[in-house]
C-alpha cells in the first residue's frame, strides 16, 4: 500500500473521497437533520468526533482485538462514544438535543463511522486514524452543511434561525418552497451535489456495470 | 502466551472492553445528571410559561425562574374531591411518580381510561396564574396520555372562566417526525387559541376532527384540525383532553372552581 500522509488522510474526504458523495455512505441522517442549518452543524460536529475518537480507540487496540468479535467491539466502542455525545448535548444543548431527537443515538448505526473503523483503522496506527476519522466526519459535515444552507436559506427564508429573505407570511418578498424542508428535497440536492462533484472530479465517475437490454416484447395495456 | 484467537483471549477482549466502555459511559451519565434535571425543569417551565401565553423560547433561563418565584403559582390539587390542598409541597411533588405509587392512584377501568394512563394520581400539580384581584387569570393544567408511540405529556391552559383556550402544548412525546410530532408544530399549536372547551349547557364538546374544521360550522369554535398523516396522534389528543377535562380528571377541581366563581 501506498504511505498515506496525514494531509491526505484528512483532506481526501472531502472532495475526493467523500463518504457521502463517493462512498454513498450516511445518506439517512443528511435527510433527516438538514432542515435547519443548527441541528446540520451539531450533527456534524457530533459525527466528526464520534467517528475521529472512535477510529482512535479502535487502532490502539487493533492489535488485540480478536477477529471474530471485532465488529462487535468496534460497535461497543462506537456507541459508548455515542451515548457520551448525547449525554453531553442533553446537559448542555437541551433543546437541540431535543430536535435531533433519535438521530444522535442513530450514529451509532451510521455506516460512516463503521465503515473508518473496520476500514481504516483496523490496519492503521491511531494518529492517523483519528485524523482519517476527523477528515470523514468532515467530509460528511461539508455534504451537511451545504445542503442545510440550501434548505434553510430557501425553504424558510433563514440562516441559524435568523431571517435572511423576509416571507411573504410575515410581510416580506420571499414565498418560502415549502418541498426544500421535506425529506425528499434533500435527495435532490445531495444528487444535484454529486453531479457536480462528479463534473468536476472526472475520475469519480462509476464505469457502466451493465447494459440495459432493449426491450423487444410488445406488452398490450 | 496464548494466541490472539483463542477462546480465552476472546472472552478476555470481550470483557475489558465492555468493562472500560461501561464505566466511561456511567461516568458521563452521572456527572451530568444534575445539569440534565435542571435542563429538563425549564424545559418545562418554559413550556408551561408558553403555552401560558407569556412568553416562549426567548425568555432566559433567569426570567423563567423570575416568572415561577413571582406570577406562576403551583398549587397542589385533589383530584378526587376536586380542591385544592396542602397536603404535599406543590413545588416538589411529581404527579407521575405519584401515578406509579399505588398508595397515591388509583387504578382505571377500561371504560375510563380514555387517554390509556391505566393508573391516575389521587394528587397533581396545577399552575395558577392570578389577576389583580386574587382571582384566576389563567389556569394550566397537566394533560397526559397515549399517542400512536408514546405517552404525550404537556399542559393545557384556559383562561379564568375555565373555558376558553389559552394554549396547548406537549414538551415530551416521541411521536413519528413530521406526521404525529407536529403536535409541535406552532401552526397547529395556534389554532388551539381561543378555541372553547364546554358549550353553552356546559357539556364538554372540544373536539380535534379528522381533516380540516369548516370554519361556517357553528362547531368551529370547539374544533381543531387534525395532523394530516396522524390520525392515531390527533385521536389520542382528542381522548386525553376528554379524560383530563372529564369526571375522572380535572371535572371535579373545574366545577368545585365554577361554584365557587358562581
Amino acid at each position: 500500500m501506498a504511505k498515506l500522509t496525514p494531509k491526505e488522510v484528512l483532506l481526501n474526504p472531502l472532495f475526493n473521497n467523500n463518504p457521502i458523495a463517493l462512498q454513498m455512505l450516511g445518506i439517512c441522517s443528511a435527510l433527516a437533520v438538514t432542515t435547519n442549518l443548527n441541528t446540520a452543524l451539531v450533527m456534524s460536529i457530533a459525527l466528526t468526533l464520534v467517528c475521529g475518537f472512535s477510529s482512535l480507540f479502535v487502532s490502539l487496540i487493533r492489535s488485540q482485538i480478536p477477529s471474530s468479535i471485532r465488529m462487535i467491539v468496534q460497535v461497543v466502542i462506537i456507541a459508548s462514544l455515542v451515548i457520551v455525545v448525547d449525554q453531553t448535548l442533553k446537559a448542555f444543548a437541551y433543546s437541540l438535543s431535543k430536535q435531533l431527537s433519535v438521530f444522535v443515538g442513530l450514529i451509532i448505526t451510521n455506516c460512516i463511522v463503521m465503515g473508518r473503523a473496520e476500514g481504516f483503522a483496523m490496519q492503521n496506527p491511531p494518529v492517523l486514524s483519528f485524523l482519517d476519522g476527523i477528515g470523514n466526519g468532515l467530509g460528511y459535515s461539508a455534504v451537511l452543511i451545504s445542503v442545510g444552507v440550501v434548505r434553510e436559506l430557501f425553504g424558510a427564508g433563514k440562516l441559524f434561525g435568523v431571517s435572511i429573505l423576509p416571507l411573504v407570511t410575515e410581510g416580506g418578498w420571499y414565498q418560502p418552497n415549502g418541498l426544500l424542508l421535506l425529506p425528499p428535497s434533500a435527495f435532490f440536492l445531495i444528487g444535484f451535489l454529486i453531479w457536480g462533484l462528479r463534473e468536476w472530479k472526472r475520475g469519480q465517475v462509476e464505469k457502466t456495470q451493465f447494459k440495459m437490454a432493449p426491450q423487444i416484447t410488445k406488452e398490450a395495456f | 502466551m496464548s494466541n490472539k484467537e483463542s477462546t480465552s483471549r476472546t472472552l478476555m477482549v470481550a470483557l475489558a472492553v465492555s468493562l472500560v466502555s461501561s464505566i466511561f459511559v456511567a461516568g458521563a451519565a452521572v456527572s451530568l445528571k444534575p445539569l440534565q434535571t435542571e435542563n429538563r425543569l425549564l424545559d418545562k417551565q418554559r413550556s408551561i410559561a408558553s403555552i401560558a401565553g407569556m412568553g416562549g423560547r426567548e425568555l432566559s433561563a433567569a426570567q423563567v425562574r423570575q416568572l415561577f418565584g413571582t406570577s406562576i403559582q403551583a398549587r397542589l390539587v385533589n383530584l378526587e374531591t376536586g380542591e385544592f390542598s396542602d397536603q404535599f409541597d406543590a413545588e416538589t411533588f411529581d404527579p407521575l411518580k405519584a401515578a406509579k405509587d399505588p398508595q397515591m392512584s388509583a387504578r382505571l377501568s377500561k371504560g375510563e381510561d380514555l387517554a390509556s394512563i391505566k393508573r391516575r394520581e389521587r394528587f397533581t400539580t396545577v399552575y395558577v396564574i392570578e389577576d389583580a384581584d386574587g382571582g384566576i387569570e389563567t389556569l394550566v393544567l397537566p394533560i397526559r396520555g397515549y399517542g400512536l408511540w408514546s405517552t404525550l405529556h404537556g399542559f393545557l391552559a384556559v383562561k379564568g372562566d375555565l373555558n376558553t383556550v389559552v394554549g396547548l402544548g406537549f414538551h415530551t412525546h416521541a411521536e413519528t417526525p413530521g406526521l404525529g410530532g407536529e403536535v409541535d408544530n406552532p401552526r397547529w399549536r395556534g389554532q388551539w387559541v381561543g378555541k372553547r372547551l364546554f358549550d353553552d349547557s356546559g357539556a364538554l364538546t372540544v373536539q380535534v376532527v379528522k381533516g380540516t374544521v369548516d370554519p361556517q360550522s357553528v362547531m368551529a369554535d370547539y374544533q381543531v384540525d387534525g395532523l394530516a398523516g396522524a390520525t392515531l396522534t390527533s385521536n389520542g389528543v382528542n381522548n386525553l383532553l376528554h379524560f383530563w377535562l372529564g369526571e375522572q380528571g380535572f371535572g371535579p377541581f373545574l366545577a368545585k372552581l365554577r361554584s365557587k366563581e358562581a
